[in-house]
């Protein structure tokens, strides 16, 4: 009896198994009634996935897609390994990437712009500042940076507030971290001792936002009345731009990251679909609701936004 | 039938002495299974390559750096000293003169009311502490010193003398329990006013115990993480007033081991840090210890 009963719960575990392997890689084959389509990567973007996925639902109910995440580089070795369909990356494929992606499976990663993420900079409402360049925000933010006070940037603050700058800064642990050093400071130098750390995007803008003498960076959808945005430009002299939907999507706003989702060689007809369902104005939509920035510009249009503004 | 009761009440009776004897041997275990596991965590890279001239000197922390890796943690080291010494040089006069009134001044009535809400003190959990320096300290700190901010040294201070203050009163108090009645009743036979006793005669007499009693305090401010890590405004810097902000051993752990990955340097740095802290209580601990065991020799 013990017996016959173990070798039944083998069996269903078995082909509970097969069924599992088979689901994943042969979406395109029939007879399978629910196909599945694997999702990881940037925690960035997870949210957004998440997002996308429940909303498909609704759209298309015989794919289910699993979102998880776990950081770009998680989503980039699954995609190496040939164990996930659409790798999500805050980043671009470094080259070597795309080579061992080449040698191990024998396809190219195809890339796909899903949307952007603008990170903004921020100071008290009461700043006279309006715009800053990549050149001074690294010597405000790098190590032995040369610009400590506001008076050095031409910069007088109202009465009560000091004149050295206040730096906000995240925890080295978060991703806005690791894209603001790299876009701004640049690989080969390091932040400066001394920052203050907040542990949240929130908590930066609530701080600059009390604070007169502060600079700090978040995403600009935290922006609130008491602080500002500043415009950016790349070298001082050039015209510098504010971090709008639009400024991000014609890509003149320089602190921006796009948001991407790889697949191995020209994705099947089911990933196609659900790709194109992701680029079009409803999909495009719910990257504005998350905070992020729709990849093209008619979006805002069709989309009534308006707000944002 | 009498037999064997008695045989069941001595088996049972060895049964519970066992049983006390593992607990006791297993609280050892695992003190030393701690810090084995902490110090295998870190070793590997504690005599391979670390650089302990600069871990001790050094207030550039880069552990994240993509061309040059730096660990120094005297910034740290001096973060977690300075909040821990503010904690204290409010926490200490403060706990005792509470023990003082509690042991002495007041009635028996007072005194368990006030011994209650003492151990609700203890009670509150360390990030319900580090809310209240997050939002109620920083916006009063902001308002009484006109500061930039108010996630500073002296707010970590005050909420780690908080929450050493309980410990401080509850074994100040033992201290002074412990002095016979014959020495206060001596005093005031002779003349002193209560004040006059105390000052003279209590308090030299306890000292060892109240020194304990302010060691215990102190260990407890060195280890609290979550309350710092809230409430000091995580900055790696040398504070030079108590307005600035700081950042601890502590809080850097708790803060840092999320990201760092398994076995590499920066993780095996941050155990390094946990042995120093390792260290640093155990230290305390063993000096409250040794004086404790001074009183009760004299």
């Amino acid at each position: 009896m013990l017996k016959a009963a173990g070798l039944v719960l083998l069996a269903v575990s078995s082909s509970l198994f097969v069924s599992c392997l088979y689901g994943r890689s042969s979406q395109s084959a029939a007879g399978v009634a629910k196909r599945t389509i694997q999702n990881t990567g940037s925690d960035t973007m997870v949210n957004l996935a998440q997002a996308w996925a429940e909303a498909y639902a609704h759209v298309n109910d015989e794919v289910s897609i699993e979102v998880s995440g776990g950081g770009s580089g998680t989503g980039i070795a699954a995609l190496i390994e040939n164990t996930v369909d659409i790798a999500n990356c805050s980043r671009r494929m470094e080259p070597m990437e795309i080579k061992k992606a080449k040698e191990h499976t024998g396809k190219d990663p195809v890339e796909f712009l899903v949307g952007y993420d603008a990170l903004a900079i921020y100071v008290h409402r009461d700043n006279p500042i309006d715009s800053l360049s990549i050149e001074e925000l690294a010597e405000i933010y790098g190590e032995h940076g040369k610009i400590t006070r506001w008076s050095q940037l031409g910069v007088t603050l109202p009465k009560g507030a000091r004149d050295e700058i206040m730096v906000v800064s995240r925890q080295s642990n978060s991703g806005t971290y690791h894209y603001f050093r790299e876009a701004v400071i640049g690989k080969k130098r390091d932040m400066r001792l001394g920052t203050i750390d907040m542990h949240g995007s929130k908590d930066v803008v609530e701080l600059v936002s009390r604070t007169p003498s502060a600079i700090g960076y978040s995403g600009m959808g935290y922006a609130n009345d008491r602080v500002k945005m500043l415009r950016i430009c790349r070298k001082k002299g050039e015209p510098a731009y504010a971090p709008t939907i639009e400024n991000t999507q014609n890509g003149k706003y320089p602190i921006a990251r796009p948001l991407l989702m790889y697949t191995l060689g020209e994705p099947n007809e089911t990933i196609r679909k659900y790709l194109d369902w992701i680029l079009s104005p409803e999909g495009q939509h719910i990257v504005k609701l998350s905070g992020y920035v729709p990849v093209h510009p008619e979006e805002e249009l069709q989309v009534a936004g308006g707000k944002q503004q | 039938m009498k037999k064997r009761s008695r045989v069941a009440e001595q088996i049972k009776e060895s049964i519970i002495e066992n049983l006390i004897r593992v607990s006791g041997v297993s609280a050892i275990l695992f003190v030393f299974a701690i810090f084995f596991f902490v110090f295998r965590e870190g070793s590997s890279f504690l005599f391979k390559g670390f650089n302990v001239k600069e871990f001790f000197t050094s207030i550039e922390w880069y552990p994240t750096s993509q061309s040059h890796v730096r660990y120094g943690a005297l910034a740290l080291i001096v973060g977690t000293l300075s909040v821990t010494s503010l904690a204290m040089v409010i926490a200490v006069p403060f706990g005792l003169g509470a023990a003082i009134y509690i042991s002495e001044f007041c009635s028996p009535k007072v005194r368990e009311t006030f011994k209650i809400v003492i151990e609700m003190l203890a009670a509150i959990p360390s990030v319900v502490w580090g809310f209240i320096g997050l939002t109620i300290m920083n916006s009063l700190i902001i308002q009484i010193f006109n500061a930039p901010i108010g996630l500073t040294m002296l707010n970590g201070g005050i909420i780690l003398a908080l929450m050493s203050v309980p410990i401080i009163v509850s074994i100040g108090e033992d201290a002074l329990k412990a002095v016979p009645d014959s020495y206060r009743e001596a005093a005031l036979a002779l003349g002193c006013t209560r004040w006059q006793m105390v000052y003279r005669v209590l308090l030299p007499a306890a000292r060892n115990g109240l020194l304990a009693a302010a060691l215990l305090g102190v260990g407890r401010a060195v280890g609290e993480t979550m309350a710092v890590l809230m409430a000091t405004g995580h900055s790696i810097r040398i504070p030079k007033s108590l307005l600035e902000p700081v950042r601890t051993l502590t809080a850097t752990i708790a803060a840092e081991l999320g990201e760092a990955p398994v076995h590499s340097e920066h993780y095996q740095v941050l155990f390094i840090i946990g042995i120093l802290l390792f260290t640093i209580t155990f230290i305390i601990n063993l000096t409250a210890d040794l004086i404790v065991k001074g009183i009760r020799n004299k």
